[in-house]
């Protein structure tokens, strides 16, 4: 990479960072002023996973996003503005006000596939995207996103198996934030990495931690690369953390307790986009001013979508019955 | 014209459909062997790649041709029970079904199952006997259950063509079964129902294989002077309502015929519609001949008291009109 390139690709990864922690951060202050309806599942933390992965897929590349791997879809190119108005139920967004932020939906043009809120869901549905990938031969990867608490659901492991057999370009990632809402990963298995688990299908694993976005993404420029060239999938689990509650209305359940917040704090000190600004500035990629620049042009884009989505209309109610069926009788 | 099995029938209509669009394949446990018989050969004219043997891994290959579909491939996922549509549910109504819907109607998942439906044999029992398409039809997927090689090859053909998921139900009853079907390909549209056999006086609905029982029926109690039209819905969503309502409008009378549970079947959702639409025109109460809510029973006698039949078509109709004396 020539000089030049590789710091836009710095400053890049920076930005998806910091965009996806600031827009989740002003979806929590609007559904607490009741501008969003329903529930938000904040990845607040978890960014460097899904801009990790991400940034080290190309044009093509498809990504099956968790409903908590916002950064994903922000990463591959989705609109702040419509990815707003979706999640304020407005007929501007993604999906039409159907979807919201669970199953919000970025579309083929930003190689995105729904936003799966059902845990492990899509882990299946990548490997069919795989499997036609593969029958037309394009050389296309999949990665699909999934927490901690999906690789213990029969369908993920289902799915890693035929991915093996088939030898799908699938790369599954498995974002071990360490909570499965409130269960924790070491309470429901016995492994020490859940990477583990590839062996026993027959394809590599890796852990990566996943608070640092550099480790994250040099790991899967790597792996994409081999199921690039047809050896079948892989699993990359990040080692992460969220700061925030399972879902928005968590934090007033004060009767909820699974975690102490020294702990939170602990990671809060890991805060992935502090540390890669930190990096940048340390080793002379940017100077301070040119982070400041970014933020404030973040700053913008969040304004910017705020106003757009605010004067974006709610979808006619009788919009609701329809769109069931792609043929009609 | 041509007569052929009605299990040749679906086996046409899938080949034809592989020939003509090279996005078709099929999907499924023990398809290459061809463990229905309704693959047989495919391996050899299509190859490996379009005719693809799973793991038994049922949540896994829906999934898996959920993801093919809505990268515009055709899959056909055949089915080796009927039950499969237990272990892959939230693939079919959470994701194969809900996709095109909450995507804003950016997303098309052309996906087609084909369901053996009910046993064939009989004494099948509790986990392979079950007709599973009111879960479906509750969750808003097109169903179509041919009933005639006719229907089936046309359905078939239809289904595959649509751009969302559609289960088809092939009662396996039905399998020997024999009649007319064109060699070439032709469709039998979603959502058309067929009067197989006209009558005057009470409207039977029935679907699968209860239409040739209906039928059989409906001349056996001409002798009594009670002439039955049979309406077979062939596609039990989109339902042809118009059709139906046609029928029941002139008879004013009508019993639903159908081999799926009772209690939210597929009998209830027509009787509902015909107290709803209909209801100037019934002279009486919409009669149910179905399966009661148990699972079918192994034990002969116990199955055939279970599993609607022709019997207790009759007895329902009977009784519903009085029992009048054979006409000599």
């Amino acid at each position: 990479m020539q000089e030049k390139t590789e710091k836009q690709f710095y400053l890049k990864i920076y930005k998806n960072l910091k965009l996806t922690r600031r827009f989740e951060e002003k979806t929590i202050e609007l559904m607490n002023r009741g501008e969003i309806p329903g529930a938000l599942h904040p990845s607040n933390g978890m960014e460097a996973v899904g801009v990790g992965v991400c940034s080290a897929l190309v044009k093509g590349d498809i990504v099956c996003p968790s409903h908590r791997t916002i950064s994903a879809q922000i990463t591959k190119g989705a609109q702040i503005k419509y990815l707003l108005a979706e999640y304020m139920g407005k007929v501007d967004g993604y999906s039409r006000g159907k979807g919201g932020s669970m199953h919000i939906n970025a579309g083929f043009e930003n190689d995105v596939f729904g936003v799966d809120s059902v845990v492990g869901g899509k882990a299946s549905i990548a490997t069919g995207i795989a499997l036609a990938a593969k029958l037309r031969g394009n050389k296309s990867v999949t990665a699909v996103f999934f927490g901690d608490g999906a690789m213990n659901q029969g369908v993920v492991l289902e799915s890693m198996n035929m991915a093996a057999i088939w030898k799908l370009p699938v790369l599954f990632v498995c974002e071990n934030n360490q909570y499965a809402a409130t269960t924790s990963a070491s309470y429901s298995t016995l492994l020490k990495n859940l990477s583990s688990r590839s062996q026993a299908f027959g394809f590599d694993g890796f852990t990566v931690d996943g608070m640092d976005v550099l480790s994250v993404y040099n790991r899967t420029k790597e792996i994409v690369e081999k199921i690039r060239a047809g050896n079948g999938p892989s699993l990359l689990e990040a080692i992460t953390y969220r700061y925030k509650g399972h879902w928005s209305g968590e934090e007033l359940q004060n009767y909820v307790k699974y975690r102490t917040k020294d702990e939170i704090r602990q990671w809060e000190l890991r805060c992935p986009i502090l540390t890669f600004g930190k990096y940048l500035t340390a080793n002379n990629i940017c100077g301070q001013s040119e982070i400041d620049d970014i933020d404030a042009e973040i700053e913008k884009i969040i304004e910017d979508a705020v106003s757009f989505a605010r004067k974006s209309e709610y979808p006619a109610a009788q919009e609701g019955i329809k769109g069931m069926y792609a043929t009609q009788y | 014209m041509r007569i052929i099995r009605y299990s040749k029938a679906i086996s046409e209509a899938m080949e034809i459909a592989m020939e003509k669009d090279p996005d078709v394949f099929i999907m499924g446990e023990d398809v290459r062997a061809s463990a229905r018989g309704l693959t047989i050969g495919f391996v050899d004219k299509f190859g490996l790649e379009r005719i693809i043997d799973t793991p038994i891994s049922e949540q896994a290959f829906h999934g898996c041709a959920i993801g093919a579909a809505m990268m515009g491939l055709r899959p056909i996922l055949e089915y080796q029970i009927s039950e499969f549509v237990f272990f892959a549910f939230e693939q079919l109504v959470d994701q194969a079904q809900k996709f095109h819907y909450i995507s804003g109607s950016k997303v098309k998942v052309p996906l087609t199952i084909m369901v053996p439906a009910s046993g064939a044999i009989g004494s099948t029992a509790g986990q392979h006997s079950d007709h599973a398409y009111p879960y479906l039809l509750h969750a808003g997927m097109k169903v179509l259950m041919p009933s005639t090689p006719y229907d089936a090859k046309g359905l078939i053909s239809s289904a595959i063509a649509d751009d969302d998921p559609v289960a088809v139900f092939l009662p396996q009853k039905l399998f020997p079964s024999k009649g007319e079907v064109p060699e070439e390909e032709y469709k039998v549209p979603i959502g058309v129902g067929q009067i197989k056999k006209e009558g005057t006086d009470i409207t039977v609905v029935a679907t699968g294989h209860l239409v040739p029982l209906a039928i059989k029926a409906g001349e056996d109690l001409e002798k009594k002077g009670i002439s039955l039209e049979v309406f077979d819905p062939r596609t039990l969503l989109p339902l042809d309502k118009d059709l139906l309502i046609r029928s029941v409008s002139k008879t004013g009378r009508a019993v639903i015929f159908d081999d799926s549970n009772r209690t939210c079947g597929f009998a209830a959702e027509v009787s509902a519609v015909l107290s709803e639409e209909c209801f100037k025109y019934l002279k009486g109460p919409v009669i149910r001949v179905t399966r009661p809510d148990v699972p079918v029973p192994f034990s002969p006698p116990m199955e055939e008291f279970v599993l609607p039949d022709e019997v207790k078509l009759i007895k329902a109709i009977l009784d519903m009109t009085g029992n009048p004396k054979e006409k000599k």
